[in-house]
């Protein structure tokens, strides 16, 4: 056993060795175990992941065409009280989010009042201008929303990313469960956790109630996916299973009588809401790229006539992008008139000289990403470079400052990690997921948690050799 | 449901059928190689070869026919699209096609059976591990079937299940009896012969037909009883009249589902009157061969219409 790491927060062990409320019944049960019977579940983790065939694929590695994503068996453990407080936070930022939309799309008053400049989505690809005017059905831009938690202490919970666009993970959510419901059934008569399994419904019911008012009162839902190679493939399958959804290709999809329609094993039958995981720039030949064959051409003229509600609205993007991001604090008090419940982490944005200099100045102390970019790409991480990739990012970061922004070096929250030799402690963050719709925010209780397996390393991004945990809020 | 996702669901089970029919006609094979003299061995393995249509190709391979090669061949050669292997990989791509449309239990069936036929026939198959590997695509096949019947529901996605199936059984009994008798043609002055009666007993074992045939007939062996067996007769699984009820039986519960048929329904009926009411004399008048012939192109036809009436593709 091993307590955090020193100035470290462990969401485990107190910095006393002491065990904290949070994991009290888990460690319980977990010193009661026999660590050679526990090494074998940790085998047995693993097959079972690869029978079910949850894989996902890594972009630029031709040998292992499916990977699995490792997985570690000691939960992340938050307490009902610390769920409690961090939802409020949750809903306010994921409302505050979606009113933000709607005014970039129409008014722009956030800009006219100047807590926003112009060009931070004048320039950004992910500002759509078909968007203009136009409201979706239901006035809800993001209705699945992950936002990316870490905590540095005790009550110190940030956002460090919002995914506005399409947020992905959330089988691995409801995977992560299974598997340890499979492998320590005993485990959760002991310990009341709060379930996450009804999520597929509760995201059914959600996309459901944001339909256009051309559907029936049983409005039909689609999972839009770009085929079977896709890395998020297995996802897209297992959430169209779990809602009762189909799930269609491009391919499958024609616009017909002003609605999207689907072919059937008995014709072209109407779609009223398509959750998409094709990206804007694919989903429509006619609109965006005209090379895609992913999309369904024609199919923007039909939401612009309200005829299909497409969730994640398209544009909404922008929410995505790192300099919007630098702004939430000033987003959410706009929009709700609240100060923020949850905090940002403090952010350089390089475009501003002053804060460029200072980036430059301190570029081993920090934390340095692309404002467009994701999954851990193209990011430095000052403390672990060498001197030639910081004298390589100073070169980047001077052509194009627009580009970047810096984050302090985190002391990310630890929690333990099931190793041969026993617990060792890994950073870690936490996703949890967002339904929206015109009758309200819904946060599955739960989340997912990535985990960084390797020692030290701040980078919990499954691309880059991540692993993931069951995430637990207790019912207290 | 989706055309799509129907063209997977028909392939992925004719997939999984005609891996299983491989492995048994390559165990007759084997059998027969076992118990005869080189030149009958080659002979056997070359018919495999035509039954499965891979002759062409594997001649661009190999020069001889010896088991070794006609299996390695017809089970893993990366220089064949239609090995086992790859066979058993395309009914898994189309399971994740209609992931969604299927069971977890069918597709953790065919992904584990997918991992263990990819490790077993990572390397070549000696001779001593051929049955060992053989059984375990019977057995990895019957598990999909089973896992399909058991926690399947009877809906429209069913019948196409189904439907591959037995288009595919049907295809493959027919092919394999007519390619079978036509190697015995030179042969058959030798009726009664030991040599005649071991030829017949593969045709059965080729189709696991040999157990039901000698409770059927008691001390017999001859063309017609093996072919009223294979073509006739309504209790035995793998026979043409068998497949066709099942075929015949789906295609009704889509016209019900759908509340009208269509140029598959049509296209079945006649195939149907290819079958019903015909004795084996009439049969054996004809020429079976012809007869044969007709039934694969007939079943053929059905398999298109059916592809093409729900919208498989466009």
């Amino acid at each position: 056993m091993s307590a955090g790491q020193h100035g470290q927060f462990d969401e485990m062990h107190a910095p006393d060795g002491s065990v904290r409320d949070a994991y009290r019944q888990f460690h319980q049960w977990l010193v009661e175990q026999d660590s050679a019977w526990m090494r074998r579940k940790h085998f047995e983790a693993e097959s079972l992941f690869r029978r079910t065939g949850i894989t996902f694929n890594v972009y630029g590695e031709e040998d292992a065409e499916e990977r699995l994503i490792p997985f570690d068996m000691i939960p992340r453990i938050v307490t009902g009280a610390e769920w409690r407080r961090l939802s409020r936070g949750i809903e306010q930022r994921v409302k505050a989010l979606n009113a933000f939309m709607h005014d970039l799309y129409h008014r722009q008053e956030i800009i006219r009042s100047g807590r926003l400049p112009e060009r931070l989505f004048r320039d950004n690809k992910a500002w759509l201008p078909q968007m203009v005017g136009f409201t979706p059905p239901g006035g809800v831009y993001t209705h699945i929303v992950g936002i990316d938690l870490v905590r540095t202490g005790p009550d110190e919970f940030l956002v460090l990313e919002d995914n506005a666009r399409t947020p992905s993970g959330v089988s691995y959510m409801l995977e992560n469960r299974e598997t340890m419901m499979a492998m320590f059934p005993e485990l959760f008569t002991q310990v009341k956790v709060q379930p996450v399994s009804n999520y597929p419904r509760r995201l059914a019911k959600s996309l459901s109630a944001c339909a256009p008012p051309c559907a029936s009162a049983n409005p039909m839902v689609a999972v839009l996916t770009p085929g079977i190679y896709n890395s998020a493939y297995f996802e897209h399958a297992f959430l169209a299973d779990q809602m009762g959804a189909e799930l269609v290709e491009g391919s499958d999809l024609r616009v017909i009588d002003g609605r999207v329609q689907m072919r059937t094993t008995q014709g072209f039958q109407p779609i009223d809401v398509l959750y998409r995981r094709v990206d804007d720039e694919f989903l429509d030949p006619l609109s965006f790229n005209p090379d895609s064959v992913l999309g369904v051409p024609g199919i923007m003229d039909v939401y612009r006539a309200g005829r299909i509600t497409i969730a994640n609205a398209p544009g909404t993007g922008v929410a995505d992008d790192k300099a919007i991001y630098s702004f939430m604090p000033e987003i959410v008090e706009f929009y709700t008139g609240e100060k923020p419940l949850l905090s940002n982490v403090q952010t350089w944005r390089c475009a501003d000289p002053d804060s460029l200099k200072y980036v430059l100045e301190n570029l081993a102390e920090l934390v340095v990403k692309e404002v467009h970019g994701s999954g851990g790409y193209g990011m430095l991480i000052g403390p672990a470079a060498s001197r030639r990739d910081l004298a390589l990012f100073r070169e980047k970061l001077r052509a194009n400052p627009d580009n970047y922004i810096a984050q302090p070096t985190l002391a990310l929250s630890t929690c333990p990690i099931f190793t041969n030799k026993g617990l060792a402690p890994r950073h870690v963050d936490l996703r949890p997921f967002v339904l929206v719709s015109p009758e309200g925010c819904d946060i599955t209780p739960g989340g997912l948690t990535r985990v960084a397996l390797k020692r030290g390393s701040l980078v919990v991004n499954s691309s880059q050799g991540g692993g993931t945990k069951d995430s637990w809020v207790l019912d207290d | 449901m989706l055309g799509r996702v129907a063209n997977s669901m028909f392939w992925m089970y004719r997939y999984l059928e005609r891996a299983e029919n491989t492995a048994r006609l390559l165990a007759a094979g084997h059998r027969m190689a076992l118990t005869r003299g080189a030149d009958i061995a080659d002979e056997e393995w070359r018919s495999v070869l035509t039954t499965l249509g891979q002759l062409q190709q594997y001649k661009q391979h190999h020069e001889d026919f010896t088991g070794a090669h006609v299996c390695d061949f017809v089970l893993r050669a990366k220089g064949n699209k239609q090995s086992v292997l790859s066979m058993f990989e395309r009914a898994r791509t189309n399971a994740r096609a209609c992931r969604s449309a299927i069971s977890a239990e069918v597709w953790e069936a065919v992904n584990e059976g997918w991992m263990t036929l990819r490790d077993l026939l990572a390397r070549p198959v000696r001779d001593t591990s051929l049955n060992v590997a053989l059984s375990a695509i019977r057995r990895e096949s019957t598990l999909a079937r089973g896992a399909t019947h058991g926690s399947m529901m009877r809906n429209e996605a069913y019948c196409f299940v189904r439907l591959g199936t037995f288009g595919e059984r049907a295809d493959n009994t027919a092919r394999i009896l007519d390619v079978k008798y036509y190697l015995l043609l030179p042969s058959l002055s030798y009726v009664g012969t030991p040599l005649d009666t071991g030829q017949w007993d593969n045709v059965l074992r080729s189709l696991s037909g040999e157990r039901a045939h000698r409770w059927l007939n008691a001390g017999r062996m001859d063309a017609r009883s093996i072919a009223e067996l294979l073509i006739l007769d309504d209790r035995f699984p793998r026979s043409l009249t068998f497949c066709y009820a099942a075929m015949r039986e789906n295609l009704a519960a889509l016209a019900r589902l759908h509340g009208h048929e269509g140029p598959a329904h049509a296209l079945m009926r006649e195939a149907d009157q290819g079958l019903t009411g015909r004795t084996v004399d009439d049969i054996f008048d004809q020429g079976l061969h012809q007869f044969l012939t007709e039934f694969i192109g007939r079943n053929q036809a059905v398999a298109n219409a059916i592809s093409e009436q729900y919208r498989f593709i466009t």
